[in-house]
């Protein structure tokens, strides 16, 4: 779930941190650059584990500060595709289940991935699995908000959200003829602006998955 | 940024809950200040959800016993660490990490596995569990002990 992460990266140390440590001043200037960010085709980055290596530091012309190539290993949550996690249920809609692990949301467990059969409470808004038990016929087994649950990774999508030519304006409805359409449009919120940079994708159709309560022994 | 290996090493629940105590803590690297807002945002969740994990009751030299046991048993590195990291307690769960469960462990591997990782690394009920947790508990105050003493 967590991996360790060999990464080189330019640190740009501005003259008024020049009183710390060196090796404090890189660990925080990594810090505030990666820590709870999502690094496209890498996963989400959590600490930094250890530096490995700083080379010299050059100072260029016209900026006092001074520019490091480091060397270094982050932890980041990747969970490898068939890996099991424990999350807990966020929302439930038609399309399926949101689940959170805590420090990360964006997991979703599509419909079709679900205990077979499974139906939808339209009155609750609620999943539940008709587990047909060999004696006593269907059980309705409900997945309740805020419960545990145990998935399996099947996918994960990256996307890549970093600022691209605005083409999303030609999408946009052309301004209207009234008073504010003289100043520029400025979007306020971009729907693309939204999309999560990492999504997991899980499945719990499977023996053994499925909320922590349903296979308790005993 | 270059990324020069995306897959440098697994890391276990264990080792980084303890990282991030320690950072924290300001043991090694040094407590996030206000500027470093994202690290202490991952940090406070990171630790609030691995602490209800049961990593948080591993130690050192139990997850090392039983890394030595589980090696007889030709499982793949991926396998071991989903196995040390949820702790399972059901042969259900196992053949869920386990790939081909039923042509690799026979019923009798699979008792054997629950059995070692109860004794090695027990859940949070366990008498010797107790113990331990209160030679932290002493360690932690001496650390505080310390600190008091550097400051004053």
């Amino acid at each position: 779930m967590f991996v360790l992460v060999q990464m080189k990266d330019t640190v740009r140390i501005s003259p008024h941190l020049f009183h710390l440590d060196s090796m404090d001043a890189i660990r925080e200037s990594l810090n505030v650059k990666f820590a709870n960010k999502v690094v496209y085709n890498v996963g989400l980055c959590i600490a930094l584990w250890d530096i490995e290596k700083v080379e010299d530091s050059y100072i260029f012309p016209g900026d006092g500060a001074t520019h490091t190539n480091v060397h270094f290993r982050y932890v980041v949550f990747r969970p490898f595709v068939d890996e099991i996690l424990v999350g807990r249920i966020k929302s439930c809609s038609k399309d399926g289940l949101h689940v959170s692990v805590g420090f990360f949301d964006d997991i979703v467990i599509p419909s079709d991935s679900l205990q077979h059969p499974s139906k939808f409470n339209e009155q609750e808004q609620l999943w539940s699995w008709e587990y047909e038990a060999p004696d006593e016929g269907s059980v309705d087994l409900p997945m309740d908000i805020g419960g545990d649950i145990r998935f399996r990774v099947v996918d994960e999508t990256f996307v890549d959200t970093t600022p691209s030519c605005p083409d999303d304006t030609l999408s946009m409805p052309p301004p209207s003829s009234g008073p504010s359409s003289s100043t520029n449009p400025v979007p306020v919120s971009d729907p693309t602006a939204k999309k999560a940079p990492y999504t997991l994708v899980g499945s719990i159709s499977e023996m053994g998955l499925g909320m922590l309560s349903w296979w308790k022994p005993g | 940024m270059e990324v020069k290996s995306k897959n440098h090493a697994m890391l276990s629940n264990y080792e980084v809950l303890g990282l991030l105590k320690d950072i924290q803590a300001g043991r090694g690297q040094k407590k996030p200040n206000k500027f470093q807002t994202n690290l202490a945002t991952i940090t406070y969740e990171t630790i609030k959800c691995l602490e209800n994990w049961p990593c948080a009751h591993h130690t050192p030299s139990g997850l090392s016993a039983a890394m030595k046991a589980l090696a007889p048993y030709g499982l793949t590195a991926a396998e071991k660490l989903q196995l040390i990291n949820l702790c399972p307690s059901s042969a259900v769960e196992i053949q869920l990490i386990v790939e081909e469960s039923e042509e690799r462990l026979s019923e009798t591997q699979i008792e054997e596995l629950l059995d070692l990782l109860a004794t090695h690394i027990p859940g949070p009920d366990t008498q010797n569990e107790q113990a331990e947790e209160e030679e932290e508990e002493e360690e932690d105050q001496g650390d505080a002990y310390d600190v008091t003493d550097a400051s004053a």
